[in-house]
């Protein structure tokens, strides 16, 4: 389930000896790192490190290929053009089609590129719960409204979600069907509409038993983490690693 | 294709969204008070919810921005709304990137933002009609925005793509028409059914 609130019922794997805090501060400096990074055995590398994080966050590989597949997708209509675009000198021309070899070259650093980033962030970040992932926002000084914000979202988006079925049934149940017309269109706005009527109606009992309660604007972040030993290996790690990736890069 | 995944973008586009991002979420913030706090996460939920419906269109689908209407409902308060459904989406569908995070908020929530607050004026239960279609024009012209900043931002990052991105845009624009559809429908219905959600000035619809 999206939100359980009980981190003890999340498998735990050899990375979530690490603070969630360190977790999400190692992987935006990977990316970083990535994203500066144009030699094509580094990146490699970089995919390499990716693989090994995916083992030890113990992430499922049909999970690992369905965000790599999406991730590529996005480039698709991108690459299909690059090659033939690229106005510099040709590598081989079928007729109108001309490859230019920095074409080819650009497109292969950008897939090596986006696919270590991708592998590093799922098994770093994509595998926290979203509960975990509020709470360690909110310590890493995120503004305590936008924590609560994000954490009562991730409460109401199952209940709502059961509400948008609710309403889907009974669209079915008539016998609604989505295709390209304008009922589809007006059914939509309706379905939205409606759902964001029993959802302000919702805030508004929620505000109401909240301030009954003596809500004064924040609640506490209850967490066991503590930055330790293992994090400061795993900083000091990431650090010399992204240290040894720039310098072989630029020789 | 509103995400930009990691590692297409180069850093100083990067640093820029980021701060940008940084800067709506701080006004947003600033403007939302204890009571907003539950009203905002709702709406955010929905908006989360509703743009992973799938809108047939012929042999694919497409799914729905909303960042006009999310304009419209929250005004600067979209940014912390939107940025909460973009964490979930990197969350539970793995969607987008970590270090765009800042780019791609800007370029969901920023158009919508800045078109809904020239159009909301314009928008009063009196006037269903008018208000839907201003509401409509918002939406496309929102999505189209969207594009192009998404579009502006990957040409700034690596020119050689600039050709490539005709095509790009191209698929944006049954998308626009789709949205200005969808918004004109929710906006007769909220006008109908609840019109403070959409045109009090005491509702969320005040700009912060």
């Amino acid at each position: 389930m999206a939100t359980d609130a009980v981190d003890a019922a999340a498998p735990i794997s050899r990375l979530d000896r690490l603070d969630t805090r360190s977790r999400l501060v190692v992987a935006v400096a990977l990316v970083l790192t990535l994203a500066s990074l144009r030699s094509w055995p580094l990146l490699g590398a970089g995919i390499g490190l990716g693989l090994l994080l995916t083992v030890l966050a113990g992430v499922p590989a049909r999970q690992t290929l369905r965000r790599l597949l999406h991730v590529e997708g996005f480039l698709l209509i991108l690459f299909v053009a690059l090659p033939l675009t690229t106005r510099l000198p040709p590598f081989v021309a079928v007729g109108p089609l001309v490859l230019s070899v920095p074409g080819i070259e650009r497109a292969v650093t950008l897939v090596l590129r986006i696919t270590a980033a991708a592998l590093v962030v799922l098994p770093l970040v994509s595998g926290l719960t979203p509960i975990r992932l509020g709470h360690a926002l909110g310590r890493l000084g995120l503004p305590p409204r936008l924590v609560q914000v994000f954490l009562f979202a991730v409460r109401y988006v199952e209940l709502l979600r059961a509400e948008a079925r609710r309403l889907n049934d009974a669209m079915r149940l008539r016998g609604f069907v989505a295709r390209t017309d304008l009922h589809t269109l007006r059914s939509y706005g309706h379905f939205i509409g409606q759902l964001l009527v029993r959802a302000v109606e919702r805030a508004e009992r929620i505000d109401e038993a909240m301030r009954c309660r003596g809500f004064a604007g924040r609640f506490p972040l209850i967490t066991l983490e503590r930055f330790g030993a293992v994090d400061i290996g795993a900083a000091g790690l990431t650090v010399l690693l992204i240290a040894i990736a720039l310098v072989l890069d630029r020789l | 294709m509103a995400h930009i995944p990691d590692g297409v973008l180069s850093l100083p586009i990067l640093a820029a969204g980021t701060l940008a991002g940084a800067g709506g979420l701080a006004l947003g913030i600033r403007g939302l008070a204890d009571r907003d706090i539950p009203r905002t996460a709702l709406l955010a939920a929905v908006f989360f919810i509703a743009s992973s419906l799938a809108f047939p269109l012929g042999p694919t689908s497409v799914h729905l921005l909303l960042g006009g209407l999310v304009g419209l409902m929250l005004g600067w308060k979209a940014f912390p709304a939107i940025f909460v459904g973009l964490l979930l989406q990197a969350l539970l569908f793995g969607f987008g990137g970590l270090t765009t995070l800042g780019v791609d908020l800007v370029n969901m929530a920023l158009p919508g933002v800045a078109l809904a607050a020239l159009a909301r004026r314009f928008i009063d239960a009196g006037n269903p009609l008018r208000s839907a279609v201003l509401a409509g024009a918002t939406a496309a012209l929102a999505v189209i925005v969207t594009a192009a900043l998404v579009g502006g931002e990957i040409a700034l990052s690596e020119p050689a793509f600039t050709p490539a991105l005709g095509i790009m845009a191209a698929a944006y624009l049954p998308l626009a028409v789709i949205e200005a559809a969808v918004t004109a429908f929710v906006t007769l219905y909220l006008l109908k059914v609840k019109p403070e959600m959409i045109v009090a000035p005491a509702s969320l619809g005040t700009v912060a």
